[in-house]
């Protein structure tokens, strides 16, 4: 997987130590937060790219050469406020194709069964050997 | 229809501006240095400034998704409050982002939010980004706000 981006580092986000599911954690704190108290939802919509694409470049590392990846787009439910707490956020690859690979993703604070939000996103692989 | 003149009681009408400037500057919002960029009665425009920290893709240079998702989710919340002319606290539902090309590297990214239908308990939007060429966009959203209180006067 590659390193994760410059604005990876601006949300603080970085990847959850011991874990080969590529899960992402971002703490909280003031380049993050919304409404006092609460977690921006952007803020929350970054967390969940950023996981969906790692969760997409850990499924297709065997792929040589690499695809560029490109999000096409995305759709978020937000379902709780996130509070003042470490939020994670963890992709799963639905189908990966030859050019589209379909990804949910998701973000909790405490508790994994209680989400702050998911999102489904769709990405372009370009430049794959078979595309 | 005339308006009855403001009386000393009835509050001060809701100003998108003022607000932004007061709070856009904390937060998220301050993190990603989102400026004011103009209003009318049912949309805001928000500018939301190139710089090396937001890019999301090193090797092209491009800026992520993440920052115009938060420029998109912001000028809708404002246009809002613009439409209503008043504040109420409210919470994003859902949202809807097409990244339909990538923002040019270096350039800044505007976004223009648009409320185009107030009920009850919810709040429609629609929006685009782009990044000088408002007929060439960057980026089309949709998503509904709900209502989680009363109107405050400010």
């Amino acid at each position: 997987m590659r390193k994760l981006p410059p604005y990876a580092d601006l949300l603080g986000v970085t990847l959850a130590p011991a874990d080969s599911r590529a899960t992402l954690m971002m703490p909280f704190g003031g380049q993050v937060l919304g409404r006092p108290g609460f977690l921006h939802g952007g803020a929350i919509a970054g967390l969940l790219e950023l996981a969906a694409f790692a969760s997409l470049e850990l499924a297709i590392a065997d792929l040589d050469p690499q695809p560029r990846i490109k999000p096409i787009n995305m759709t978020i439910d937000f379902m709780r406020g996130g509070r003042e707490a470490m939020t994670y956020a963890r992709g799963t690859v639905g189908r990966l194709g030859q050019r589209i690979a379909n990804i949910d993703v998701v973000a909790w604070q405490d508790d994994e069964d209680r989400l702050i939000a998911r999102a489904h996103i769709n990405f372009l692989l370009a430049g794959s050997a078979s595309a | 229809m005339t308006e009855a003149p403001p009386s000393p009681e009835s509050p001060p009408a809701f100003d998108a501006e003022r607000f932004f400037k007061r709070m856009g500057s904390v937060g998220h919002n301050g993190t990603l240095d989102i400026q004011w960029h103009g209003a009318a009665d049912d949309w805001v425009e928000l500018r939301l400034p190139w710089r090396d920290a937001l890019i999301g893709d090193e090797e092209a240079r491009l800026m992520a998704s993440g920052p115009i998702f938060t420029l998109m989710d912001n000028a809708t919340s404002l246009a809002i409050w613009r439409k209503m002319k008043a504040f109420r606290p409210q919470a994003t539902l859902d949202f809807r982002i097409d990244y339909i090309r990538p923002a040019g590297s270096g350039r800044d990214v505007i976004g223009r939010g648009e409320c185009y239908r107030l009920t009850h308990s919810i709040a429609f939007v629609r929006g685009i980004a782009h990044d000088g060429d408002a007929d060439d966009p960057v980026a089309h959203c949709a998503g509904t706000f709900m209502f989680t209180g009363p109107a405050w006067s400010l």
